[in-house]
């Protein structure tokens, strides 16, 4: 039983395997699916080459760089998966708290403040060089501790509205934070400027991760990602590290006190606090942590793109980072991580080569990348009227589900009389 | 028992204190609307001329929000659902308005001023029935079935239409921007000393009236009104009354599409448009909406004109102001600050849901 839970058991593989499968451990049977697509992840730059191009639909294999985007877009839809699938509130801006994170590595580690010079383990930038350049490892925590603060500061006020008002002011955020990144080039009353976000330029260059000199003649680690020969290749790595540690935290925090209280509040609030979860604190505690991971996130992407530009926070980053948490189940971490890599593959390049592949191969002349928001939103409503539950459902959520009576009024508030 | 129990429900005796002793949230909200009275001042004192004449730019810009912001009302009010695609049957229907009264009746500046109207008539009628007609298909199709589902799952299948609506909108008109400004020419219908009214001003704003005469009616005295007054306040009960819940719920949106038309021809005849200011325009106008306090039908009238008010003195008005750049960013402040003073809007009354 435990084994379905992870929804990566193979199943129909033929009667004797399954049997074997049995007689295994329930902790081995645990493991071995998870040890399994790890390895298939982590060895993916080594084996990449030598994957077969001009395959039928999807044309090649994402590329490493695109499983990097893929992998971050998978940490932010599991820091959300934490608001959303955990505790039942509706955020429609988390894109804000992504960019917080891509800005704090933008004022943090790059030259933009070039009325200043300070260095704290920056790797393979000249000491002479101005700006701020901290090391991105130490900005990672930094920008996840000021979007945290961010969450908290924007959840404080707001939390205590049900709903889809809750919705509605996390979308206001959400349009005001990228407009403000826009604007707020001069942000000096007067005369004079004061350049705090470059506006629509946005900050670039910023500093690539590494672990400097003393590292490398060591341990062997790369001084700096950017200037070494495999980039790409380092940069997934370290992505998939962070993933993995984002999984684990999110993993362990669902089943902890926190997460349980969170539930609660998401199956049904009045009745939470009946029983004395603490309301307000339960859900800034979501919140802050799930804006965490989307700094985090956030800050790690703007360090791979080497930039942090204002038209990249737009309302549609919201919706696909949403759309990946319905679509793999809210609430199941697993769900969420698929539904994240297929998602992000089919904007970064699959929708192109797959639409490229329709338009060769078949009478059809389309271009979907043209309307592929068009069709997100067709995957969202055909999900919704078919199977609300999502890819992999989360074990609790599906129960529910499937008892009917609770499933109208529970998940998000009641219903209005 | 923790203080945050049921924040939203105070009890008698807390909902007397409050009265009696102003809590810190209200004046906080004093404060903010004193201040904005102060900017207000400040602004008609150095130039009164200049300040009615951005009002009035304000009024007709209202006019297009309201009706925008009723259909975000009535369907709430029925649904308890903020209908994301709204805004976007909106953008889609002023485009095809232009199709309709540009490409297809061939309207121009220089049409004979009784064709015009005509033609402009016409214009609303088809707009209005493609609108309907939308906003009928996306009920009909999707919010129908997920109706005893959770309400979040309505919600996101809302934002799922708003894609495909407004895709639709770019699969068929591209991403040029469209407008049928000069239909109308911009001189002055009639001033009043140094104050001159525009024509198309006064045209948005004679349309806009009957339409909401109109609404008024068919919602306070048919009895399709009253059956949807009767279906907002309790579906269930209102069904053992013979109310046909379904059929009142098609007519919602239908009348809400109707004027997500009429909205979208006369934006297009003050501004241009194209496949996606449907969503900055909804939000705004579901802003509105809140703004009046939602549900409430002369309450989104309110929230509209307020809302056209705030972003014109915002954009035109000359000291003290963020300018345009900053339009969007304060109307989701006042959104935010409607919500945290006073989440029932101006208008409406404290439901349990609203706090």
């Amino acid at each position: 039983m435990a084994a379905e839970g992870t929804g990566t058991a193979p199943t129909g593989l033929g009667h004797r395997v399954r049997g074997a499968w049995r007689q295994l451990p329930p902790r081995a049977r645990n493991l071995i699916p998870g040890i399994l697509v790890l390895s298939v992840a982590a060895l993916y730059p080594v084996y990449y080459d030598s994957l077969p191009t001009g395959v039928p639909v999807i044309q090649s294999f994402p590329s490493v760089g695109t499983a990097v985007i893929m992998i971050v877009f998978i940490m932010m839809a599991v820091g959300l998966n934490i608001v959303v699938g955990y505790c039942g509130l509706l955020d429609l801006g988390y894109v804000a708290f992504y960019a917080v994170g891509a800005y704090t590595a933008g004022w943090l580690a790059s030259g933009h403040f070039q009325q200043v010079k300070f260095h704290l383990g920056s790797v393979g930038i000249s000491s002479e060089t101005r700006g701020i350049h901290l090391n991105i490892w130490f900005i990672l925590v930094i920008a996840g501790a000021l979007t945290a603060l961010a969450g908290i500061l924007i959840g404080l006020p707001t939390l205590r509205l049900r709903g889809d008002y809750l919705a509605i002011v996390t979308l206001g955020f959400g349009e005001i934070i990228p407009q403000f990144v826009n604007n707020a080039d001069d942000v000096k009353p007067g005369p004079g400027v004061f350049d705090l976000t470059a506006g629509s330029f946005g900050i670039n260059p910023i500093d690539a991760p590494g672990f400097g000199q003393s590292l490398n003649s060591s341990l062997g680690l790369p001084i700096n990602f950017q200037q070494s020969f495999d980039r790409v290749n380092l940069f997934y790595w370290s992505a998939l590290t962070l993933l993995l540690i984002t999984i684990f935290c999110s993993v362990r925090l669902r089943d902890s006190r926190l997460g349980r209280a969170w539930v609660a509040i998401r199956e049904d609030e009045t009745a939470a606090a009946a029983m004395g979860v603490p309301l307000m604190r339960t859900k800034t505690w979501s919140y802050a942590i799930g804006a965490f991971f989307g700094g985090v996130a956030g800050a790690y992407y703007a360090s791979f793109k080497s930039g942090a530009f204002p038209a990249d926070f737009y309302f549609n980053i919201s919706v696909f980072l949403l759309c990946m948490v319905i679509l793999g189940g809210m609430g199941s971490v697993w769900g969420v991580v698929v539904a994240g890599a297929i998602l992000t593959w089919l904007n970064q390049e699959g929708l192109a080569n797959i639409g490229g592949w329709l338009n060769r191969e078949t009478p059809l002349r389309f271009d979907v990348t043209e309307v592929q928001f068009g069709l997100y939103g067709v995957i969202i409503v055909l999900m919704m009227i078919f199977r609300p539950v999502g890819l992999i459902p989360e074990s609790r959520h599906k129960r529910e589900l499937e008892e009917g009576g609770l499933a109208s009024d529970t998940l998000y508030g009641e219903r209005h009389e | 028992m923790t203080v945050e129990a049921q924040p939203e429900q105070p009890s008698p005796r807390q909902a007397l204190g409050r009265r009696r002793r102003p809590s810190v949230t209200s004046i906080i909200g004093l404060l903010f609307v004193g201040l904005i009275v102060l900017w207000l001042l400040r602004n008609f004192v150095s130039d009164p001329e200049l300040f009615i004449e951005i009002s009035l730019i304000g009024l007709t810009t209202g006019c297009v929000y309201a009706l925008i912001a009723l259909g975000y009302t009535l369907v709430y009010g029925i649904l308890q659902l903020i209908n994301f695609a709204h805004g976007d049957v909106f953008a889609l229907s002023g485009l095809v308005a232009y199709s309709i009264s540009i490409n297809l009746l061939n309207l121009t500046g220089d049409t004979a001023t009784i064709a015009l109207i005509g033609g402009l008539f016409l214009t609303l009628v088809l707009t209005a029935a493609f609108a309907a007609s939308v906003n009928f298909t996306i009920e009909f199709l999707a919010y129908r079935r997920l109706r005893d589902q959770p309400r979040l799952t309505m919600l996101i299948t809302a934002v799922g239409m708003s894609f495909i609506v407004s895709n639709i909108s770019l699969y068929f008109y591209g991403v040029g921007f469209y407008s049928a400004s000069n239909l109308i020419q911009a001189g002055a219908a009639f001033s009043i000393g140094d104050i001159t009214v525009r024509w198309n001003q006064l045209v948005v704003i004679l349309t806009t009236i009957p339409v909401l005469l109109i609404l008024t009616w068919l919602v306070k005295s048919t009895k399709q009104g009253k059956g949807m007054r009767a279906v907002a306040q309790d579906q269930d009960a209102a069904a053992m009354m013979g109310i046909n819940v379904n059929r009142t719920i098609s007519f919602t949106f239908i009348l809400a599409g109707s004027l997500a038309g009429a909205a979208g021809l006369l934006f297009l005849l003050l501004y241009n448009m194209r496949f996606n200011t449907g969503f900055e325009l909804g939000l705004i106008a579901f802003t509105a909406a809140v703004l009046g306090g939602i549900g409430n039908l002369a309450g989104a009238t309110l929230g509209g004109i307020l809302i056209g008010l705030i972003q014109s003195w915002n954009e035109g008005l000359t000291h003290w102001t963020a300018g345009g750049s900053w339009t969007r960013s304060i109307v989701f402040a006042i959104l935010i600050a409607i919500l945290v003073f006073r989440p029932e809007g101006l208008l409406g009354e404290r439901t349990p849901e609203g706090a």
